[in-house]
Order: C-alpha cells, then structure tokens, then sequence
C-alpha cells in the first residue's frame, strides 16, 4: 500500500514546503552515551561548546580550563565522571558542596560542553569559530533570502505546516542543526515526510506526516488542519521522500550558514 | 458474578474437608458463606500431572506459554475466523504499576493469577476481574535490571505461586491466601543479577534463571524444592575451568566469569524425555568479543537440561563469538510433527533473534535445518551442522538484524491444525555497532560499545518507549507476522505493519491468530492465510502475550495494553 516515491512533482512546491525533519538526536541513551574518545565529536559542537565554555565556565575554571588544581580540565580525567553521560551529569547537577552549582543547559549544550571538554586540549580558542557567526546576521538571512520563516513558526508568529522553530537551539545539537541545513532530505526523519492521499471520492490531501500506524494516518495539512485517515478507504496513498526545504549550502556561503547557525541556537522556547 | 457464585455453590459438596488453614485464610478476608466458597475454589492444588498434561484442561492456563510444549495454542473452539468481529469487552484490569506489562496470566479453575511490575502477584476472579489479593514485594534498591522493571508473570504448582524478583529472589505465595510461604535468595543483585521472567514448575522443583547479561554477570539456570526453597540443582551457562566447553573461552584469562550468558525467559519440557529446554542470552561484553575470543559457550545457545538433575544433555550454539547482542532467549517450541524428510518428529523451532529460523531435533540437538526470515547479512548462511558462515560487516556499515533482533522476547506460537509456526518479526531493521574496550566493574554496565542507525542523526532505535507517535518507520525497520513452515523453513505469508511489535501471539485451535501490537491494536489474523479478521483500538503499548482461558464453557482472551489487561468474549 506505501508507495514510497517522490511526490514533489505532483505537488505546489510551497504546499510541500518544510519537512524539516527534526532529526532527533537520540542514539541509545541520550547524546551524550556514545562518544568515548576523539574523532567522534563534530567541530560544530566544539566549537559551540568554546563559546558556552567561555560565557559560563571560564570564571572559575579559567580561560584555559586549568585554574583549579583539583578540578583540571585539561588532563584528560574527571574526579566525579568518566563517560560523557556522566560528565553531562556533572555539568547539570554540578558537584554538592563546590562553587559547581547545578545548571540548565539545555540538552544541545550539554552536546557541545561535552565535545569541548573533550577537545579542550587541542582546540585553539584564538582561531575563533568557523561554523558559528553572528546571530544578528543569522537573523536578517533567517527573515530574507533564507526564507525560513516563511514556513517556520517561531514562538506565536508564523505558519504552523512545517514543524516549528521556536526551541529548535535547545531541542537539537549544533551538530545536527548544521547537517539539517546542509542536507535536509538526508536528515528528514521518515516520521515528517510529505504524504499525499487521494479520497475514495476524489479529494486530494497533502500534507506532512505527524504519525502512522497499520490501519490509519495522521497529517497536519498545508491549511493548518489536523486530519486522520483511514488508510484502507484511500483511493492512492503515497508518501514522499524528498525533503522541500532547500540544501542551504546551495544559496549560502559558509561565514551565511555560520550566522544562520548563530541564529538558530538561539532559539531556546519560550522561557529558560 | 452472580452466576459464577452459584457455579461455586454447586460445586461445594464435592469438596470433601475444609483444611483449618484455608477456613482460617478465608474468614479473615471474606464476610459469609457464598464467598468463602469462591475462596475455596481459588485453593485448588494444581499436580504436576495437570501440568504434563495441561492440554487435556484448556479452561485453565497453567504455564507462562500456556503448556510445558510452550504452543502458546488453545485447543479452545469457540472463537472462530467467523464470530471473532464479535468479540466485546468482558472487563479491564487496570495496573497500579506504570512500568511495562509484559506477565502473562495463569488461569486454574476460574482463578487468575498474574503479576504486575516489579513485583506484585495478583489473584483475581477471572469472570469479573475483581481482586481477591495483592502480595506487594518491594524489590531491593540494589535491583538494576537492563531494561525495565519488568516481570513476565507466575508458576503454579500444589497450592503455591512463585515469583522471580528483579533483584532476584524466588518467592513462593500461598495462591489461596497470598501469602508467602518461603522466599530463596538467587543470586546478588548488587552484581548485575535479576529476574523478569516467570519460573517453570516441574515435578516437585521450581527452575528459574538469572538475568543481567549487559552486567558482567555469570549466568545459571537453577530449581528449588517447591516445598522448602532449598536449592536442589544448579547449571553454569558459563562452564568453569575443568568443565567441556570452558576452552570456548579463549582469552585464557577470567572472560568466562564476567561473560554473561543470561536467562530471561522462561523455558520449556519434554516429559518423555525429562529434558527441560532454555534459551541462553548474550556473551559480555555485548558489543565487544575481542574481550572474550572463542565461541563463548552456552552463551546464545539453547541447552537441554535433564530436569531431575540439571545435567546437561545436550546444546546448540546459534550465534558463537556474538558481538551484536543476539540473545538467544527466545520461547523452544516443541512440536510433534511427522514429516517425510526428517527422522526424528520431535522437534524444536526456533525463530532467533539473529535472523534465522532453526528446526531441531530436541532429543539430540541435531540441526535439521534453518533459513534466514529476515534480512540478514552478518552470515551468508548455516553450515550442516547449524553454524553460521559469518560476514562481517565493516566498520561503521549496517548489520542486519540490528542489535533488537529479527525476533526477540515475544512469544511465538505453533498450531498444530495449520502446522505453522508464527512470530513477532522486525523487517528491514539494521544497526551500525561500535566495539570499544570496556573495564569490568562490578555491578556496573559492562556493553563494549556503542550502536547507530542507518540513517544518521535519525531515531534509530525503538527501545522500549511508550511513545504514541510512531517516529521511526520506513528505512529504518517495521513489524510484521510471519507464517513460518518448519517442513521448508520458508514464509508461507506475513502480514506488515507500520510500527514493529513487541507482542507476542496466541492460536487457536480455530486458525484465529492474536497478537497486540506497539501501535495500540489488539488484532485478529486467520492463522492459515493471514487475513485481518478483527481489530481493536486499546491504544496502549502491547508487551504481552495474548493467552486464552473459559469460564463455563466460553472461552475468552486475554491481552495486556498500556496499563491495563483486557479481557474480550462472545456475547452471552
């Protein structure tokens, strides 16, 4: 019964616009289970993680990380942690009876803490970032020629068909942000894909996947209607695979997508 | 109710003495002379004889898979392919628990009996699903058991109940009165051990098995004196030095004492042959066998065990050497069956959670055959003797089956009318395993390793959640019912779903086939073409078997959802 093609050409492109799929970053245990070593952590969170690190830590651990003797980033070993679970533990509940009170950052943050702490040796902070820019810039691409809040909402402004950005910097790594931008079929999570049903008496929906099961289907149209379907009643039922939202390496440079990076993790929900 | 009363009143001069202690047990809990006789009828003895031949009593349901052949087929006829669109709610039993509910209920003479996580065992009417009691027992803050704190249900057997605890404790209850009457420490839980699965009863013994395969445990298969707790055998699924199987650890080091091998699910019994048979689980460090060189026997093996003595008899190794976690828990289904190709008509089968489907012949163990159900691509296929000829795949590509299995904990089912054997499939699924070195720790996860999804940066595992929305679908897997011919091994039909499925499944002797579901449906297939004949809506996560039971003459099913257990029959 899924036919599993591409519906872009039978469809309005702004109808299909934005199925971002907001590519959960959940492995087995969390974002912060797997990584052990080097190698795994993407520069994009390093470098994220460098800038938390030097808002929020660099008072007491010191620009280098190394100001405490007891509690020395720098030397590869953690007194109260040993996986990346554990450190971002640490980083959320802090260590009783210490000046490491317990923090709120967000689950991106702990990635991009996590990704530093472990590169901290090797990271050089006088290069500055390459991936993240000027969130004020981030903006301006955001509202103009990237287009995103065309479809996006964000907080109680803005179109409801694609799925929202209001916490996106909060919800999702820098990492993932950034391979989004990049590649947004390839990180479209099957769940969000455009789907489009004709009727046993003709109507056509379009609309972006919220949930499926054996039997029946749940969309969200391009009008704003939440529509369930039974699916063994549908004259044709197809799903897409095609992301509508553009690759954004496509129409911006690499300072662009840095800003627009920059802006994104801003986003952090209503209130912190 | 009120009928089911006057069943009881009927019965009531055939009882010949009211024991002090039962009269004793009912009057403190009950007020007059009609329900003190329902409370006799909740202390009927079940013999070891009724248990050899459960079959002969379908109205009950006696063993977690329903008979020591473990089927998980009724021979009960009143649901059939043409009335089951009629079934309706009987009535909902309601866990105060919120873990998963995975028990399957025993049914002896109008009386259920079931657990609900961690450990609670239940007694409730089975017409009306009122209570007659609870036994609470508050597991150790020790307990830390993989995967959920979980329990799969009882034994019965004489006037008792016996409940494995997650922080593995044997435990056995009065049915009548709920109380304990012994309680038998297994093992440590401090060091990984648990118990989830429900305990097998034979003869005069209890035999359980511990769980804790992701902990460094070294895993056993043990059985207590029914009457006193004390334990009367023990088998090591990890042979010590001196003991065969022991060079199949290789390492010449102590991987054998940290090499898991768990038991998480209840096995089965051959009272002809007095073997009783348990699928063995994973080798520790899961992901890692560079840490444990060898075969690593019994680890994912199912072992034959002579009941009486727990000697070992025979084993078959399905997956030597695992590095993807392939337990190999799953229910042995023993099954009669007659063919022209193959010598021996007892035998097993076998849907493992590495991909294959393995017929055996379980008085030797020999392999008869085993074909692929799935995708699988860590072996191009099984050599005459069974074992795999692997093909590894390299770092950072998908294997197939991924780490969850083809198959895993949720029962099959056999029907002897159709002569197929049905199971819970994922298709399509894959994982991507990341070995890395790992210090054994006590009591301290002891994985060696790390596992990705074929779509990077996707939700790629399904876990154990009970998330409504289906986030992980297409590519990255789905759930089927496979019809599987154990004369060919070949898929005689499947019927897919969106989700996959944790379920287990129920046959009648009508070619009704039950199963639940992730998705939240409770359905219905014909068992000789897999038709959808019925389905309902109960929104819950299905983590059960569906098992079957009568009052009276009719006969209904029963199935856990989300919180709850849902009992469904014909109208009256």
């Amino acid at each position: 019964m899924n036919t599993h093609e591409s519906i872009g050409g039978t469809v309005p492109a702004r109808l299909l616009a934005r199925t971002l799929g907001l590519g959960l970053f959940l492995t087995l245990g969390g974002p912060a289970a797997a990584q052990q070593h080097a190698g795994q952590y993407d520069q994009v969170d390093i470098e994220y993680g460098a800038q938390i690190f030097a808002q929020r830590c660099v008072v007491c651990h010191g620009e280098r990380g190394d100001l405490l003797p007891q509690a020395n980033l720098r030397s590869g070993t953690y007194r109260n942690a040993s996986s990346d679970r554990e450190l971002s533990r640490v980083l959320t509940d802090g260590v009783p009876n210490t000046a490491m009170v317990p923090t709120g950052y967000t689950g991106s943050e702990l990635t991009a803490l996590v990704a530093y702490l472990r590169n901290i040796t090797t990271y050089d902070p006088s290069a500055g970032s390459v991936a993240l820019g000027d969130p004020a810039r981030g903006r301006e691409l955001a509202e103009g020629a990237g287009g995103c809040i065309y479809c996006h909402r964000i907080g109680a402004e803005g179109p409801r068909f694609a799925p929202a950005l209001t916490n996106v910097g909060a919800r999702l790594s820098a990492a993932t942000i950034r391979r989004i931008l990049l590649d947004p079929t390839g990180a479209m999570l099957p769940a969000s894909r455009p789907v489009r049903v004709v009727t046993e008496d003709g109507e056509v929906i379009v609309g972006r996947r919220l949930n499926e099961d054996t039997f029946t289907v749940q969309l969200i149209t391009q009008d704003e209607r939440l529509v369930a379907l039974d699916k063994t009643a549908l004259r044709e039922y197809a799903i897409g695979t095609e992301s509508a939202m553009q690759p954004y390496g496509e129409i911006f440079d690499e300072a662009e997508l840095a800003d627009l990076l920059a802006w994104l993790l801003t986003l952090q929900g209503f209130q912190r | 109710m009120n009928a089911h009363r006057s069943t009881a009143f009927a019965a009531a001069p055939e009882v010949p003495a009211l024991p002090d202690s039962l009269l004793d047990a009912a009057c403190r809990t009950t007020l007059g002379a009609p329900i003190l006789l329902v409370a006799l009828a909740a202390g009927a003895q079940v013999t070891s004889d009724q248990l050899v031949d459960a079959a002969v009593t379908p109205e009950n349901w006696l063993t977690y898979s329903g008979t020591y052949l473990s089927q998980r087929h009724t021979t009960l006829d009143r649901i059939t392919p043409d009335n089951v669109d009629e079934l309706e709610l009987k009535w909902v039993f309601q866990a105060a628990s919120l873990e998963a509910f995975e028990a399957t209920p025993l049914v002896v003479d109008g009386i259920m009996y079931l657990t609900e996580a961690p450990n609670t065992a239940i007694a409730l009417d089975a017409s009306t699903g009122r209570v007659f009691w609870r036994y609470q027992y508050d597991p150790s803050t020790e307990a830390r058991p993989c995967c959920g704190r979980v329990n799969r249900g009882l034994a019965i057997l004489g006037d008792k109940v016996f409940m494995a605890t997650i922080d593995a404790e044997l435990i056995a209850i009065d049915a009548t009165s709920g109380q304990p009457a012994w309680q038998t420490t297994v093992a440590d839980p401090s060091l990984g051990y648990a118990m989830t699965l429900a305990p097998l009863a034979i003869d005069d013994k209890v035999i359980v098995g511990v769980a804790g395969g992701e902990y460094g445990i070294r895993g056993f298969i043990s059985a207590y004196d029914v009457d006193t707790g004390e334990e009367v055998w023990r088998f090591y699924t990890i042979p010590g030095p001196g003991e065969p199987g022991h060079e199949t650890w290789e390492d010449g080091g102590d991987a054998w004492m940290n090499g898991g091998a768990s038991v998480w699910l209840t096995g089965s019994y051959d009272p002809e042959l007095n073997l009783t048979y348990w699928g063995i689980g994973n080798p520790g460090p899961d992901w890692n066998p560079a840490q444990r060189p060898g075969d690593n026997l019994y680890s994912d093996s199912v072992v034959a065990l002579d009941a009486d003595t727990g000697e070992l008899v025979w084993h078959f190794q399905f997956t030597p050497g695992d590095p993807y976690d392939y337990d190999s828990v799953q229910i042995p289904v023993l099954v009669d069956l007659a063919t022209e190709d193959i010598a021996s008509e007892k035998l097993m089968l076998w849907a493992n959670r590495n991909g294959f489907f393995y017929v055996l012949d379980r008085t030797n163990g020999e392999f008869i055959r085993g074909e692929p159900f799935v995708h699988v691509n860590w072996a191009s296929g099984l050599d005459e003797s069974g074992r795999p000829i692997e093909t590894p795949q390299g770092p950072e590509a998908v294997t197939y089956p991924g780490v969850q299995g083809g198959t895993n904990w949720y029962s099959p089912s056999y029907s002897p009318n159709t002569e197929l054997f049905y199971v819970t499939v994922w298709e399509n699924y894959g994982t991507v395993f990341r070995p890395v070195e790992v210090e054994y720790q006590p009591g301290r996860v002891f994985g060696g390793g790390t596992l990705g999804g074929p779509i990077p940066g996707a939700a790629n595992l399904p876990g154990f959640g009970l998330q409504p929305v289906n986030n992980w679908t297409d590519e990255v897997g789905n759930g089927a019912i496979h019809a599987l011919d154990p004369r060919t091994g070949e898929q005689v039909w499947r019927f897919p779903t969106t989700d996959i499925s944790h379920s287990g499944i129920l046959t009648t002797a009508t070619d009704v086939l039950f199963t639940g579901s992730r998705e939240g449906y409770f359905y219905a297939l014909d068992a000789r073409d897999g038709t959808l004949l019925w389905r309902e809506r109960l929104g819950g996560h299905g983590m059960n078997g569906p098992m079957s039971y009568a009052l009276d003459g009719e006969q209904y099913v029963a199935i856990a959802m989300g919180m709850g257990l849902f009992v469904y029959g014909l109208p009256e």
